[in-house]
């Protein structure tokens, strides 16, 4: 603690307020205890592994089944999330109508709601008796068990993440460039088109991007829709938890540090956007 | 065709435009078709995708009617595990709530290096898979770590225990209390502390005093989501618990085990419970943005 008091000490900005080494101190502590450590044994491990023992466990087929379902999934949940999170948005910040205000609250319901419960009413309600699932049978449709159970559950769990990002740079669209664009003749269409998309495009991508992110390392909501099939419906974080069932430490290791730098990777384009349009449009997405 | 309206109206005027050939309409918003299209779009993707699974959790949990219910409720596996999450969250919201109060402090009121990479350390815990968050523990801690045999050895169990379930809850639930207050305090600014300051005030009487009344209700706001997730989380919790029953249960756990017996009317029971909590936390959270949204800077944002 006393160590970053005084390298903070020496790196602040002269202030009369108080508390800077204690807060400070205490905070980094903290993390470092909590946050780093932990976070930092993953890699510890993987180093142990070796390269070539490393490359044999993550190319092992079953993982690579599995790593290829959450990505590829979460890439349609956050596509899908991506359209209707951005009518929502729309339709929330320009239209009024009664029952607004409830309708903004239950966007976040997949914040509040628990996983586990989200996961088995969601399985309850796509299950071959269920209400949704004994409509789409008759189609020859299977939800619950598949591959298109899962990103239901993800499209679930990610959508407040697309609309969170995208409704405060909607409320910053100045009318007045919606009002010129139409002077010089432009139809409603393309001012949507050429005007307002471009301006929300860095805040499209940081939703599609936080969604994506949430939804590669989502467990709750999905293992129970998903039937866990290997090779099948087996998503990439339940391989780690079978992988510690079975006491198998290395082969966990391995899957989690793919999906560790796959969530750092995502978290610097994040960021990344973040800069591009604070350049580009004077404000973070 | 864009020309033409030009035209025309340099020529007959704007009114004659607007009355003559169509009734107004205005150019900044949708027609009234593209407008319920939409809305319906809009509604229709929330009852499907949300609102359904919500109605679905009290539909299957009284099913089979209230007497049910209730015994499922009085289990007292249940009931155990009802406990433990109220103790798990008793003990990692206070401390993220004395963690975020001193990490916003260090950040909002003092210029430094490095202080945007503390923020992006601060947030890491929401981009990594609450699998991976219990993962971590169970290296840190299990049987062939250093920490774990050397702590059995005298007497502390932190693995599929009470303490390994605090610490991956508070790892998960670690970024909320500061990330709701960072940009707050930041906004505020250090004038009134100063002004405290230069008037004789200490440390904690500036803190007590002039910064806590301004930042209570972002604060209660932050503790409110940290407190949602603190009792809802599986993933993490799943990883570390063990699932001893009695013991080391949690609610969401206790749904799961109810659920993989095919006890559902018990498992969507106990899961009321939770969802109870999640509209309780949805309507404090609204009415706080509604009432006090000046002074909860992450309003629009959550």
């Amino acid at each position: 603690m006393s160590l970053a008091a005084k390298a903070g000490w020496r790196l602040r900005t002269p202030s009369v307020i108080p508390g800077f080494g204690l807060t400070l101190g205490f905070a980094v502590t903290y993390l470092t205890l909590i946050i780093l450590i932990p976070l930092a044994g993953v890699f510890w491990r993987t180093s142990e592994l070796g390269w070539s023992e490393f490359v044999a466990l993550v190319s092992d087929p079953r993982t690579k089944s599995a790593l290829q379902l959450s990505f590829g999934a979460s890439l349609i949940a956050a596509a899908v999330n991506v359209v209707f999170g951005t009518i929502v948005a729309w339709v929330l910040v320009r239209y009024s109508f009664p029952g607004r205000r409830i309708v903004d609250a239950v966007v976040d319901l997949p914040f509040a709601l628990p996983t586990a419960v989200a996961g088995i009413s969601l399985a309850a309600i796509y299950a071959p008796n269920g209400w949704v699932g004994q409509l789409l049978a008759p189609l020859g449709i299977k939800a619950a068990f598949t591959p298109l159970g899962i990103v239901i559950a993800l499209i679930f769990i990610g959508l407040p993440f697309v609309v969170r990002t995208v409704q405060p740079v909607m409320l910053e669209i100045d009318r007045e460039v919606e009002e010129a664009a139409a002077t010089l003749g432009a139809n409603r269409f393309q001012t949507i088109a050429r005007v307002i998309l471009p301006a929300l495009a860095p805040a499209l991508l940081t939703g599609f991007a936080l969604a994506f992110a949430r939804a590669v390392g989502e467990y709750g909501s999905v293992i129970f829709i998903a039937g866990n099939i290997p090779y099948f419906s087996e998503i990439a974080p339940l391989l780690i938890v079978i992988r510690l069932e079975e006491f198998n430490y290395a082969g966990a290791t391995a899957v989690a540090t793919i999906m560790l730098v796959i969530s750092f990777l995502m978290l610097l384009l994040i960021n990344l956007i973040q800069a591009w349009s604070r350049r580009r449009f004077g404000y973070g997405a | 065709m864009a020309l033409d309206i030009v035209r025309e109206e340099t020529v007959l005027g704007p009114a004659r435009l607007s009355t003559a050939k169509r009734p107004f309409k205005r150019p900044t918003t949708e027609g009234p078709v593209a407008k319920a299209v939409l809305m319906t779009l809009a509604l229709g993707f929330l009852g499907f995708f949300l609102v359904l699974p919500l109605a679905a959790v009290f539909i299957e949990a009284f099913r089979k009617g209230l007497g049910e219910f209730m015994l499922a409720l009085g289990d007292p596996d249940t009931i155990s595990a009802i406990k433990l999450t109220l103790t798990v969250a008793a003990i990692a919201v206070p401390l993220n709530l004395v963690f975020g109060v001193a990490a916003a402090w260090a950040i909002a009121k003092f210029e430094f290096k490095g202080k945007t990479f503390l923020i992006t350390l601060i947030d890491l815990p929401f981009s990594v898979s609450p699998v991976i968050s219990g993962l971590i523990y169970v290296l840190l801690f299990g049987a062939n770590s250093m920490l774990g045999p050397w702590l059995k050895s005298h007497g502390i169990e932190v693995l599929f225990a009470v303490p390994g379930i605090v610490l991956a809850t508070i790892f998960v639930t670690f970024p909320f209390v500061a990330r709701e207050l960072i940009p707050l305090m930041q906004d505020q600014g250090t004038g009134d502390e100063e002004a405290a300051i230069s008037l004789g005030a200490s440390g904690w009487q500036t803190f007590w005093y002039v910064t806590l009344p301004n930042i209570k209700w972002g604060l209660l706001y932050g503790v409110l989501l940290c407190n949602a997730r603190a009792m809802g989380e599986f993933g993490a919790v799943s990883v570390v618990s063990g699932h001893i029953r009695g013991l080391t249960n949690t609610m969401p756990l206790q749904v799961e085990i109810l659920y993989n017996e095919y006890n559902f009317v018990a498992a969507f029971a106990v899961s009321t419970l939770l969802a109870g909590l999640a509209l309780v936390t949805l309507v404090l959270k609204s009415f706080l943005e509604y009432r006090y949204g000046d002074e909860i800077a992450g309003s629009a944002k959550h």
